[in-house]
Protein backbone atom coordinates (compact mmCIF):
# COMPACT_ATOMS: atom_id res chain seq x y z
CA UNK A 1 0.00 0.00 0.00
CA UNK A 2 1.32 3.53 -0.99
CA UNK A 3 1.21 5.67 2.31
CA UNK A 4 -0.39 8.57 1.35
CA UNK A 5 1.37 11.51 3.77
CA UNK A 6 3.82 11.81 1.08
CA UNK A 7 4.35 12.63 -2.29
CA UNK A 8 5.24 10.10 -4.43
CA UNK A 9 8.72 8.05 -4.34
CA UNK A 10 8.63 10.51 -0.91
CA UNK A 11 10.47 13.96 -2.46
CA UNK A 12 8.47 16.47 -3.36
CA UNK A 13 7.99 17.58 -7.12
CA UNK A 14 10.60 20.74 -6.42
CA UNK A 15 12.80 18.77 -5.23
CA UNK A 16 12.50 15.87 -7.97
CA UNK A 17 13.23 18.61 -10.48
CA UNK A 18 16.03 19.99 -8.98
CA UNK A 19 17.65 16.72 -8.80
CA UNK A 20 16.33 16.09 -12.25
CA UNK A 21 18.23 18.86 -13.79
CA UNK A 22 21.55 17.69 -11.83
CA UNK A 23 20.86 14.46 -13.37
CA UNK A 24 20.62 15.29 -17.20
CA UNK A 25 23.60 17.83 -16.52
CA UNK A 26 25.48 14.79 -15.63
CA UNK A 27 24.30 13.24 -18.72
CA UNK A 28 25.39 15.91 -20.64
CA UNK A 29 29.11 15.86 -19.49
CA UNK A 30 29.62 12.52 -18.51
CA UNK A 31 32.03 11.98 -15.13
CA UNK A 32 31.67 15.41 -14.22
CA UNK A 33 30.49 15.81 -10.74
CA UNK A 34 27.48 17.94 -10.51
CA UNK A 35 26.43 19.31 -7.24
CA UNK A 36 23.10 19.33 -5.88
CA UNK A 37 21.08 20.51 -3.06
CA UNK A 38 21.04 16.59 -1.10
CA UNK A 39 17.71 16.97 1.06
CA UNK A 40 17.36 14.91 4.38
CA UNK A 41 16.05 11.39 3.91
CA UNK A 42 14.42 9.82 6.78
CA UNK A 43 17.50 7.35 7.06
CA UNK A 44 20.89 8.08 7.93
CA UNK A 45 23.58 8.79 5.22
CA UNK A 46 25.49 5.46 5.06
CA UNK A 47 22.57 3.91 3.65
CA UNK A 48 22.85 5.04 0.43
CA UNK A 49 20.97 9.02 0.42
CA UNK A 50 22.20 10.16 -2.72
CA UNK A 51 21.33 6.68 -4.37
CA UNK A 52 17.65 7.01 -2.70
CA UNK A 53 17.28 10.80 -4.13
CA UNK A 54 18.56 9.43 -7.62
CA UNK A 55 16.01 6.86 -7.73
CA UNK A 56 13.03 8.92 -6.48
CA UNK A 57 13.35 11.82 -8.82
CA UNK A 58 13.90 8.76 -11.82
CA UNK A 59 10.82 6.63 -10.47
CA UNK A 60 7.67 6.63 -12.36
CA UNK A 61 4.30 3.77 -11.05
CA UNK A 62 5.09 1.82 -13.97
CA UNK A 63 8.62 0.96 -12.99
CA UNK A 64 9.71 -2.47 -11.36
CA UNK A 65 12.51 -1.40 -8.63
CA UNK A 66 15.16 -4.13 -7.56
CA UNK A 67 17.79 -3.11 -4.58
CA UNK A 68 21.27 -4.62 -4.13
CA UNK A 69 23.61 -3.98 -1.42
CA UNK A 70 27.50 -5.93 -2.24
CA UNK A 71 24.92 -8.13 -5.05
CA UNK A 72 22.23 -9.37 -2.46
CA UNK A 73 18.75 -8.51 -2.75
CA UNK A 74 18.18 -9.32 1.22
CA UNK A 75 20.48 -7.70 3.63
CA UNK A 76 19.03 -4.84 5.76
CA UNK A 77 19.88 -2.00 3.69
CA UNK A 78 18.79 -2.94 0.64
CA UNK A 79 15.20 -4.57 2.13
CA UNK A 80 14.69 -1.34 3.60
CA UNK A 81 15.35 0.67 1.11
CA UNK A 82 13.07 -1.70 -1.04
CA UNK A 83 10.45 -1.50 1.44
CA UNK A 84 10.63 2.75 1.54
CA UNK A 85 10.35 3.02 -2.38
CA UNK A 86 7.14 0.35 -1.99
CA UNK A 87 5.43 2.28 1.16
CA UNK A 88 6.27 5.95 -0.79
CA UNK A 89 5.68 5.05 -4.21
CA UNK A 90 4.31 1.82 -4.72
CA UNK A 91 6.13 0.61 -7.27
CA UNK A 92 6.55 -3.01 -8.19
CA UNK A 93 9.94 -4.78 -7.41
CA UNK A 94 11.45 -7.53 -7.76
CA UNK A 95 14.62 -9.65 -7.59
CA UNK A 96 15.59 -10.48 -11.11
CA UNK A 97 18.15 -8.41 -13.01
CA UNK A 98 16.37 -9.08 -16.04
CA UNK A 99 12.70 -7.78 -14.95
CA UNK A 100 13.75 -4.96 -13.18
CA UNK A 101 13.59 -1.23 -14.89
CA UNK A 102 15.57 0.68 -12.31
CA UNK A 103 18.18 -0.67 -10.10
CA UNK A 104 19.46 0.60 -6.99
CA UNK A 105 23.26 -0.47 -5.89
CA UNK A 106 25.67 -0.93 -3.65
CA UNK A 107 29.06 -1.83 -4.13
CA UNK A 108 28.04 -4.58 -7.39
CA UNK A 109 27.09 -4.18 -10.59
CA UNK A 110 24.50 -7.30 -11.67
CA UNK A 111 26.47 -10.04 -13.69
CA UNK A 112 23.34 -10.46 -15.64
CA UNK A 113 24.02 -7.92 -18.71
CA UNK A 114 22.29 -5.03 -18.58
CA UNK A 115 20.02 -3.21 -21.53
CA UNK A 116 18.82 0.13 -22.80
CA UNK A 117 15.54 -0.54 -21.14
CA UNK A 118 17.51 0.41 -17.39
CA UNK A 119 18.54 2.51 -15.31
CA UNK A 120 21.55 1.76 -12.52
CA UNK A 121 21.60 3.71 -9.69
CA UNK A 122 24.43 3.64 -7.61
CA UNK A 123 25.54 5.08 -3.71
CA UNK A 124 28.40 6.61 -3.09
CA UNK A 125 30.06 7.62 -0.23
CA UNK A 126 32.84 9.30 -1.74
CA UNK A 127 32.79 10.92 -5.00
CA UNK A 128 36.20 12.50 -5.62
CA UNK A 129 38.87 10.17 -6.60
CA UNK A 130 41.51 12.80 -5.90
CA UNK A 131 40.37 13.30 -2.34
CA UNK A 132 42.55 10.56 -1.19
CA UNK A 133 46.07 13.13 -2.28
CA UNK A 134 44.51 16.42 -2.57
CA UNK A 135 42.04 17.32 0.73
CA UNK A 136 41.31 20.79 -0.76
CA UNK A 137 37.80 20.78 -2.79
CA UNK A 138 39.12 24.28 -4.59
CA UNK A 139 42.28 21.98 -5.90
CA UNK A 140 40.67 19.02 -6.82
CA UNK A 141 38.14 21.04 -8.47
CA UNK A 142 40.36 23.23 -10.35
CA UNK A 143 42.34 19.84 -11.02
CA UNK A 144 39.18 18.47 -13.04
CA UNK A 145 38.60 21.57 -14.87
CA UNK A 146 42.13 21.59 -15.88
CA UNK A 147 42.31 17.91 -16.48
CA UNK A 148 45.56 17.86 -14.08
CA UNK A 149 45.05 14.29 -13.12
CA UNK A 150 49.00 13.25 -12.59
CA UNK A 151 48.36 12.82 -9.10
CA UNK A 152 45.65 9.61 -9.78
CA UNK A 153 48.80 7.47 -11.04
CA UNK A 154 51.07 9.16 -8.21
CA UNK A 155 48.04 6.97 -6.21
CA UNK A 156 48.78 4.32 -8.53
CA UNK A 157 52.10 4.42 -8.22
CA UNK A 158 52.09 3.79 -4.46
CA UNK A 159 50.49 1.24 -4.65
CA UNK A 160 52.39 -0.75 -6.54
CA UNK A 161 56.12 0.59 -4.81
CA UNK A 162 54.38 -1.02 -1.27
CA UNK A 163 52.82 -4.32 -3.01
CA UNK A 164 54.50 -5.07 -6.11
CA UNK A 165 51.40 -4.67 -8.18
CA UNK A 166 48.30 -2.13 -8.10
CA UNK A 167 46.82 -3.73 -5.08
CA UNK A 168 43.64 -0.73 -5.23
CA UNK A 169 40.88 -3.57 -5.72
CA UNK A 170 37.65 -1.13 -5.19
CA UNK A 171 36.71 2.14 -6.19
CA UNK A 172 38.97 1.83 -8.45
CA UNK A 173 39.46 5.01 -10.86
CA UNK A 174 38.33 5.50 -14.42
CA UNK A 175 39.08 7.72 -17.16
CA UNK A 176 35.19 8.62 -18.81
CA UNK A 177 35.54 9.61 -22.71
CA UNK A 178 38.92 10.29 -22.55
CA UNK A 179 38.11 13.48 -20.03
CA UNK A 180 37.06 13.23 -16.83
CA UNK A 181 38.18 11.05 -14.01
CA UNK A 182 35.89 9.26 -11.88
CA UNK A 183 35.38 7.24 -8.66
CA UNK A 184 33.01 4.46 -9.68
CA UNK A 185 32.09 4.23 -6.00
CA UNK A 186 33.02 0.72 -3.99
CA UNK A 187 32.22 -1.40 -6.76
CA UNK A 188 35.28 -4.16 -7.03
CA UNK A 189 37.20 -3.71 -9.92
CA UNK A 190 36.49 -7.04 -11.24
CA UNK A 191 32.90 -4.94 -12.25
CA UNK A 192 35.16 -1.80 -13.82
CA UNK A 193 34.62 -3.72 -17.20
CA UNK A 194 31.24 -3.11 -16.93
CA UNK A 195 31.12 0.32 -16.94
CA UNK A 196 32.34 1.02 -20.09
CA UNK A 197 30.13 0.89 -23.45
CA UNK A 198 27.43 -0.30 -20.95
CA UNK A 199 23.56 -0.20 -22.88
CA UNK A 200 22.16 1.40 -19.59
CA UNK A 201 21.53 4.75 -18.05
CA UNK A 202 24.34 4.63 -15.01
CA UNK A 203 23.83 7.14 -12.39
CA UNK A 204 26.11 8.02 -8.77
CA UNK A 205 24.16 9.81 -6.36
CA UNK A 206 26.14 11.20 -3.06
CA UNK A 207 23.95 12.38 -0.33
CA UNK A 208 26.94 14.01 2.48
CA UNK A 209 28.83 15.10 -0.26
CA UNK A 210 26.02 16.11 -2.58
CA UNK A 211 27.64 14.99 -5.93
CA UNK A 212 25.57 13.59 -8.61
CA UNK A 213 27.14 11.76 -11.62
CA UNK A 214 26.20 10.06 -14.95
CA UNK A 215 27.75 7.90 -17.74
CA UNK A 216 25.17 7.78 -20.63
CA UNK A 217 24.36 4.58 -22.37
CA UNK A 218 27.67 3.25 -24.34
CA UNK A 219 30.23 5.76 -22.78
CA UNK A 220 34.12 5.01 -22.80
CA UNK A 221 35.34 4.52 -19.86
CA UNK A 222 38.74 3.38 -19.46
CA UNK A 223 40.08 2.03 -15.78
CA UNK A 224 43.58 3.90 -15.62
CA UNK A 225 46.70 1.80 -15.39
CA UNK A 226 50.58 2.01 -16.15
CA UNK A 227 51.77 0.21 -19.31
CA UNK A 228 53.79 -2.02 -17.28
CA UNK A 229 51.05 -2.71 -14.87
CA UNK A 230 48.33 -3.11 -16.87
CA UNK A 231 44.55 -2.83 -15.35
CA UNK A 232 43.30 -6.59 -14.80
CA UNK A 233 40.07 -7.20 -13.54
CA UNK A 234 40.45 -9.74 -10.71
CA UNK A 235 38.31 -11.97 -8.61
CA UNK A 236 38.75 -15.30 -6.56
CA UNK A 237 40.17 -17.95 -8.45
CA UNK A 238 37.31 -20.03 -8.34
CA UNK A 239 34.10 -21.16 -9.01
CA UNK A 240 30.89 -20.80 -7.32
CA UNK A 241 30.09 -23.41 -4.49
CA UNK A 242 26.48 -23.13 -5.03
CA UNK A 243 26.08 -22.85 -8.81
CA UNK A 244 29.42 -23.79 -10.28
CA UNK A 245 29.91 -20.36 -12.20
CA UNK A 246 32.92 -19.41 -13.48
CA UNK A 247 32.91 -16.15 -14.47
CA UNK A 248 31.05 -14.37 -11.38
CA UNK A 249 32.45 -12.21 -8.83
CA UNK A 250 32.85 -14.27 -5.50
CA UNK A 251 32.51 -13.80 -1.36
CA UNK A 252 34.36 -15.86 0.53
CA UNK A 253 32.05 -16.90 3.38
CA UNK A 254 33.67 -18.77 6.67
CA UNK A 255 31.25 -21.84 7.28
CA UNK A 256 31.97 -23.50 10.30
CA UNK A 257 34.18 -22.90 13.31
CA UNK A 258 36.71 -24.87 12.02
CA UNK A 259 37.18 -21.86 9.30
CA UNK A 260 35.99 -23.73 6.20
CA UNK A 261 35.49 -21.81 3.84
CA UNK A 262 33.46 -21.71 0.93
CA UNK A 263 32.74 -19.33 -2.15
CA UNK A 264 29.71 -17.85 -3.47
CA UNK A 265 28.22 -15.15 -6.18
CA UNK A 266 28.01 -12.08 -4.49
CA UNK A 267 25.19 -11.59 -6.97
CA UNK A 268 22.54 -13.80 -5.27
CA UNK A 269 20.04 -13.50 -8.11
CA UNK A 270 21.94 -14.40 -10.49
CA UNK A 271 23.43 -17.66 -8.04
CA UNK A 272 19.90 -18.36 -7.82
CA UNK A 273 18.95 -18.60 -11.26
CA UNK A 274 21.44 -20.42 -12.63
CA UNK A 275 20.73 -23.49 -9.81
CA UNK A 276 17.18 -23.32 -11.12
CA UNK A 277 18.03 -23.98 -14.44
CA UNK A 278 20.22 -27.11 -13.24
CA UNK A 279 23.70 -25.74 -12.53
CA UNK A 280 25.58 -26.88 -9.00
CA UNK A 281 28.73 -25.96 -7.39
CA UNK A 282 31.50 -28.24 -5.50
CA UNK A 283 28.96 -28.24 -2.47
CA UNK A 284 25.14 -28.70 -3.99
CA UNK A 285 26.84 -31.75 -5.49
CA UNK A 286 28.18 -33.05 -2.56
CA UNK A 287 24.88 -32.51 -0.49
CA UNK A 288 23.21 -34.03 -3.75
CA UNK A 289 25.56 -37.23 -3.64
CA UNK A 290 24.64 -37.42 0.23
CA UNK B 1 84.22 34.08 -15.05
CA UNK B 2 80.61 35.19 -16.19
CA UNK B 3 80.04 34.54 -20.24
CA UNK B 4 78.31 37.31 -22.21
CA UNK B 5 74.95 36.18 -23.14
CA UNK B 6 74.65 34.69 -26.33
CA UNK B 7 70.85 34.50 -27.25
CA UNK B 8 69.59 38.19 -27.85
CA UNK B 9 66.31 37.29 -25.99
CA UNK B 10 66.36 36.82 -21.84
CA UNK B 11 64.52 33.97 -20.22
CA UNK B 12 62.62 36.24 -17.95
CA UNK B 13 62.55 40.35 -18.41
CA UNK B 14 60.69 41.85 -15.51
CA UNK B 15 59.33 45.30 -15.73
CA UNK B 16 58.27 47.90 -13.00
CA UNK B 17 56.54 45.23 -11.22
CA UNK B 18 54.85 46.54 -7.81
CA UNK B 19 52.80 44.75 -5.37
CA UNK B 20 51.19 46.28 -2.50
CA UNK B 21 49.10 45.33 0.69
CA UNK B 22 46.85 47.59 0.86
CA UNK B 23 48.33 50.36 1.50
CA UNK B 24 51.99 48.91 2.79
CA UNK B 25 54.58 47.89 -0.06
CA UNK B 26 55.20 44.52 -0.75
CA UNK B 27 57.72 45.86 -3.35
CA UNK B 28 57.97 48.35 -5.24
CA UNK B 29 58.99 49.43 -9.27
CA UNK B 30 61.39 46.09 -9.71
CA UNK B 31 62.45 45.82 -13.30
CA UNK B 32 65.89 43.48 -14.33
CA UNK B 33 66.38 40.72 -17.06
CA UNK B 34 67.46 37.03 -16.39
CA UNK B 35 69.10 35.61 -19.16
CA UNK B 36 69.10 31.91 -19.52
CA UNK B 37 71.74 29.89 -17.46
CA UNK B 38 71.95 32.65 -15.26
CA UNK B 39 71.23 32.81 -11.41
CA UNK B 40 70.10 35.57 -9.60
CA UNK B 41 70.26 36.22 -5.77
CA UNK B 42 68.14 38.24 -4.55
CA UNK B 43 69.11 39.90 -0.73
CA UNK B 44 67.56 42.00 1.83
CA UNK B 45 66.38 41.99 5.63
CA UNK B 46 63.53 40.61 6.60
CA UNK B 47 60.15 42.83 5.08
CA UNK B 48 62.26 43.82 2.49
CA UNK B 49 59.70 42.23 0.18
CA UNK B 50 61.79 38.89 -1.39
CA UNK B 51 59.23 36.69 -1.16
CA UNK B 52 56.79 39.07 -2.47
CA UNK B 53 58.43 39.64 -5.43
CA UNK B 54 59.28 35.46 -6.16
CA UNK B 55 55.75 34.69 -5.37
CA UNK B 56 54.80 37.53 -8.06
CA UNK B 57 57.05 36.03 -10.35
CA UNK B 58 56.19 32.42 -10.45
CA UNK B 59 52.20 33.26 -10.13
CA UNK B 60 51.34 32.39 -6.83
CA UNK B 61 50.85 36.10 -6.27
CA UNK B 62 48.83 38.67 -8.63
CA UNK B 63 51.26 42.05 -8.85
CA UNK B 64 48.85 45.69 -9.28
CA UNK B 65 51.63 46.54 -12.13
CA UNK B 66 54.13 45.77 -13.93
CA UNK B 67 55.15 42.74 -16.60
CA UNK B 68 56.74 39.64 -16.52
CA UNK B 69 57.75 38.36 -19.25
CA UNK B 70 58.71 34.97 -20.11
CA UNK B 71 60.53 33.35 -22.98
CA UNK B 72 58.05 30.73 -23.68
CA UNK B 73 59.06 27.78 -26.41
CA UNK B 74 56.25 29.64 -28.37
CA UNK B 75 58.27 32.71 -27.85
CA UNK B 76 58.13 35.98 -25.08
CA UNK B 77 54.73 35.97 -23.03
CA UNK B 78 53.46 37.99 -20.42
CA UNK B 79 52.84 35.32 -17.60
CA UNK B 80 50.33 37.85 -15.67
CA UNK B 81 48.08 37.58 -19.24
CA UNK B 82 48.63 34.50 -19.40
CA UNK B 83 44.95 32.20 -18.97
CA UNK B 84 45.59 30.29 -15.70
CA UNK B 85 45.72 26.84 -17.09
CA UNK B 86 48.46 28.23 -19.11
CA UNK B 87 50.24 28.92 -16.03
CA UNK B 88 49.31 26.29 -14.55
CA UNK B 89 51.23 24.01 -17.47
CA UNK B 90 54.10 26.18 -17.39
CA UNK B 91 54.41 25.88 -13.25
CA UNK B 92 54.62 22.35 -13.62
CA UNK B 93 56.57 21.94 -16.82
CA UNK B 94 59.37 24.53 -17.82
CA UNK B 95 59.30 26.47 -14.08
CA UNK B 96 60.01 24.86 -10.87
CA UNK B 97 59.70 26.46 -6.83
CA UNK B 98 62.23 25.23 -4.20
CA UNK B 99 59.69 26.29 -0.86
CA UNK B 100 62.04 27.56 2.34
CA UNK B 101 59.75 24.75 3.87
CA UNK B 102 60.45 21.48 2.33
CA UNK B 103 56.63 20.89 3.85
CA UNK B 104 55.19 22.90 1.58
CA UNK B 105 56.89 21.20 -1.31
CA UNK B 106 56.39 17.79 -0.62
CA UNK B 107 54.21 15.07 -0.28
CA UNK B 108 54.48 14.43 3.07
CA UNK B 109 52.04 10.98 2.69
CA UNK B 110 53.93 10.02 -0.57
CA UNK B 111 57.15 7.78 -0.77
CA UNK B 112 59.99 9.69 -1.44
CA UNK B 113 59.84 7.74 -5.58
CA UNK B 114 56.49 8.76 -5.30
CA UNK B 115 57.22 12.86 -4.27
CA UNK B 116 59.85 13.04 -7.77
CA UNK B 117 58.05 10.66 -9.93
CA UNK B 118 54.75 13.28 -9.26
CA UNK B 119 56.17 15.91 -11.97
CA UNK B 120 57.05 13.27 -14.74
CA UNK B 121 53.60 11.31 -14.08
CA UNK B 122 51.94 15.20 -14.91
CA UNK B 123 53.19 15.30 -17.73
CA UNK B 124 51.93 12.11 -18.91
CA UNK B 125 54.81 9.68 -18.30
CA UNK B 126 52.97 6.11 -18.17
CA UNK B 127 55.40 3.83 -17.00
CA UNK B 128 56.07 2.54 -13.92
CA UNK B 129 59.65 0.81 -14.43
CA UNK B 130 60.83 4.23 -16.70
CA UNK B 131 59.30 6.35 -13.56
CA UNK B 132 61.59 4.75 -10.79
CA UNK B 133 64.06 4.21 -12.65
CA UNK B 134 64.09 8.31 -13.04
CA UNK B 135 63.60 8.84 -9.13
CA UNK B 136 66.35 6.19 -7.96
CA UNK B 137 68.62 8.41 -10.76
CA UNK B 138 67.61 11.10 -9.01
CA UNK B 139 67.48 10.88 -5.35
CA UNK B 140 70.89 9.35 -5.95
CA UNK B 141 72.12 12.78 -7.39
CA UNK B 142 70.90 14.50 -4.48
CA UNK B 143 72.85 11.84 -2.17
CA UNK B 144 69.53 10.04 -0.74
CA UNK B 145 70.57 6.36 -1.11
CA UNK B 146 68.47 4.31 -3.54
CA UNK B 147 67.24 1.97 -0.70
CA UNK B 148 65.20 5.20 0.92
CA UNK B 149 63.13 5.42 -2.26
CA UNK B 150 60.31 3.62 -0.84
CA UNK B 151 59.97 5.57 2.38
CA UNK B 152 58.06 8.84 3.42
CA UNK B 153 59.71 11.82 3.48
CA UNK B 154 57.88 12.18 7.77
CA UNK B 155 61.05 9.25 8.00
CA UNK B 156 64.04 11.56 6.69
CA UNK B 157 66.03 14.40 8.81
CA UNK B 158 65.10 18.50 7.78
CA UNK B 159 68.05 18.37 5.02
CA UNK B 160 67.10 15.13 3.45
CA UNK B 161 63.74 16.20 2.86
CA UNK B 162 65.15 19.59 0.91
CA UNK B 163 66.82 17.76 -1.37
CA UNK B 164 64.37 15.55 -1.90
CA UNK B 165 62.66 18.46 -2.41
CA UNK B 166 65.46 19.79 -4.52
CA UNK B 167 65.09 16.56 -6.95
CA UNK B 168 61.25 16.56 -6.83
CA UNK B 169 61.28 19.73 -9.08
CA UNK B 170 64.44 19.30 -10.79
CA UNK B 171 63.49 15.61 -12.67
CA UNK B 172 61.59 17.21 -15.21
CA UNK B 173 64.49 19.73 -16.25
CA UNK B 174 62.80 23.13 -15.75
CA UNK B 175 64.33 26.13 -17.19
CA UNK B 176 63.62 28.16 -14.78
CA UNK B 177 64.05 27.22 -10.88
CA UNK B 178 62.91 29.75 -8.06
CA UNK B 179 63.87 29.43 -4.62
CA UNK B 180 62.89 31.13 -1.60
CA UNK B 181 65.56 30.84 1.25
CA UNK B 182 65.99 26.82 0.00
CA UNK B 183 68.81 26.66 2.90
CA UNK B 184 67.07 28.34 5.64
CA UNK B 185 65.56 26.50 8.86
CA UNK B 186 68.85 24.23 8.41
CA UNK B 187 71.79 23.63 10.32
CA UNK B 188 74.99 25.01 9.80
CA UNK B 189 77.00 21.92 8.47
CA UNK B 190 73.79 20.59 6.42
CA UNK B 191 73.93 23.93 4.85
CA UNK B 192 77.09 23.89 3.45
CA UNK B 193 76.41 20.70 1.87
CA UNK B 194 73.14 21.45 0.85
CA UNK B 195 74.85 24.45 -1.09
CA UNK B 196 77.33 22.06 -2.54
CA UNK B 197 75.02 19.90 -3.89
CA UNK B 198 73.09 22.84 -5.20
CA UNK B 199 76.34 24.50 -6.54
CA UNK B 200 76.60 21.37 -8.63
CA UNK B 201 73.20 20.91 -10.18
CA UNK B 202 73.10 24.37 -11.33
CA UNK B 203 76.83 24.21 -13.01
CA UNK B 204 75.77 20.31 -14.02
CA UNK B 205 72.43 21.32 -15.68
CA UNK B 206 73.16 25.19 -16.92
CA UNK B 207 70.35 26.15 -14.76
CA UNK B 208 68.81 29.49 -14.74
CA UNK B 209 67.09 30.43 -11.09
CA UNK B 210 66.73 33.45 -8.53
CA UNK B 211 67.17 32.42 -5.01
CA UNK B 212 65.90 34.30 -2.49
CA UNK B 213 68.44 34.25 0.83
CA UNK B 214 69.14 36.65 3.34
CA UNK B 215 72.37 35.10 4.08
CA UNK B 216 75.24 36.52 1.72
CA UNK B 217 77.48 32.95 1.43
CA UNK B 218 74.72 31.88 -0.52
CA UNK B 219 74.76 34.06 -3.45
CA UNK B 220 78.62 34.85 -3.06
CA UNK B 221 78.27 30.64 -3.90
CA UNK B 222 75.89 30.12 -5.86
CA UNK B 223 74.67 33.76 -7.76
CA UNK B 224 75.89 35.35 -11.02
CA UNK B 225 74.28 38.19 -10.39
CA UNK B 226 72.64 39.73 -6.98
CA UNK B 227 69.77 42.26 -6.11
CA UNK B 228 69.86 44.11 -3.07
CA UNK B 229 66.30 44.70 -1.78
CA UNK B 230 64.84 47.16 1.00
CA UNK B 231 61.59 48.57 1.82
CA UNK B 232 60.10 46.68 -1.07
CA UNK B 233 62.34 48.51 -3.58
CA UNK B 234 66.30 47.25 -5.00
CA UNK B 235 68.69 49.58 -4.27
CA UNK B 236 71.91 48.01 -6.01
CA UNK B 237 72.08 45.08 -8.60
CA UNK B 238 74.75 43.84 -10.10
CA UNK B 239 77.42 41.07 -10.65
CA UNK B 240 77.88 39.26 -7.05
CA UNK B 241 81.30 39.69 -6.58
CA UNK B 242 81.19 43.53 -7.45
CA UNK B 243 78.14 44.38 -5.37
CA UNK B 244 79.77 42.45 -2.54
CA UNK B 245 83.32 43.35 -2.80
CA UNK B 246 82.49 47.09 -3.39
CA UNK B 247 79.23 48.17 -2.72
CA UNK B 248 77.23 51.54 -3.61
CA UNK B 249 74.77 51.92 -1.48
CA UNK B 250 74.91 52.49 1.94
CA UNK B 251 72.24 49.86 2.78
CA UNK B 252 74.38 47.14 0.80
CA UNK B 253 77.23 48.48 2.90
CA UNK B 254 75.91 47.51 6.07
CA UNK B 255 74.51 44.54 5.17
CA UNK B 256 77.95 43.53 3.68
CA UNK B 257 79.94 45.10 7.04
CA UNK B 258 77.77 43.40 9.41
CA UNK B 259 78.18 39.45 7.45
CA UNK B 260 81.90 40.69 8.07
CA UNK B 261 81.68 40.65 11.53
CA UNK B 262 79.79 37.30 11.95
N1 LIG C 1 49.94 38.64 3.13
C1 LIG C 1 50.39 39.85 3.48
N2 LIG C 1 49.53 40.81 3.91
C2 LIG C 1 49.97 42.05 4.26
N3 LIG C 1 51.24 42.40 4.23
C3 LIG C 1 52.16 41.49 3.83
C4 LIG C 1 51.78 40.17 3.45
N4 LIG C 1 52.89 39.48 3.10
C5 LIG C 1 53.91 40.33 3.26
N5 LIG C 1 53.49 41.55 3.69
C6 LIG C 1 54.32 42.72 3.94
O1 LIG C 1 55.03 43.01 2.75
C7 LIG C 1 56.37 43.36 3.05
C8 LIG C 1 57.33 42.40 2.36
O2 LIG C 1 57.18 41.11 2.91
P1 LIG C 1 57.93 39.81 2.35
O3 LIG C 1 57.36 38.63 3.01
O4 LIG C 1 57.93 39.85 0.89
O5 LIG C 1 59.42 40.06 2.89
P2 LIG C 1 60.71 39.14 2.85
O6 LIG C 1 61.79 39.98 2.31
O7 LIG C 1 60.42 37.87 2.17
O8 LIG C 1 60.97 38.87 4.41
P3 LIG C 1 61.59 37.57 5.14
O9 LIG C 1 63.07 37.67 4.96
O10 LIG C 1 61.22 37.77 6.58
O11 LIG C 1 61.01 36.36 4.55
C9 LIG C 1 56.47 43.36 4.57
O12 LIG C 1 56.24 44.65 5.02
C10 LIG C 1 55.35 42.44 5.00
O13 LIG C 1 54.89 42.81 6.28
MG1 LIG D 1 60.44 35.79 2.80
Amino acid sequence: MTDQSYNFAYLDEQTKRMIRRAILKGIAVPGYQVPFASREMPMPYGWGTGGVQVTAACLTPEDRLKVIDQGADDTTNAVSIRKFFQRTAGVATTEATAEATLIQTRHRIPEHPLTEDQILVYQVPIPEPLRFLEPRETETRKMHSLEEYGLMHVKLYEDIARHGSIATSYAYPVKVEGRYVMDPSPIPKFDNPKLGDCPALQLFGAGREQRIYALPPHTQVVSLDFDDHPFQATKAPHDCDLCGASESYLDEVIVDDAGNRMFVCSDTDFCRSRREAGHAGRLTMQEAAE
Amino acid sequence: MKMEPITATPLLRVDNLTKRYGSRIGCADVSFDLWPGEVLGIVGESGSGKSTLLSCLAGHLTPDEGQVIFDTAGGPRDVLRMTEPERRRLSRTDWAFVHQNPRDGLRMGVTAGGNVGERLMAVGARHYGDIRDRATDWLGRVEIAAERIDDRPTAFSGGMQQRLQIARNLVTGPRLVFMDEPTGGLDVSVQARLLDLLRGLVREMGLSAIIVTHDLAVVRLLADRLMVMKSGRVVEQGLTDQVLDDPQHPYTQLLVSSVLQV
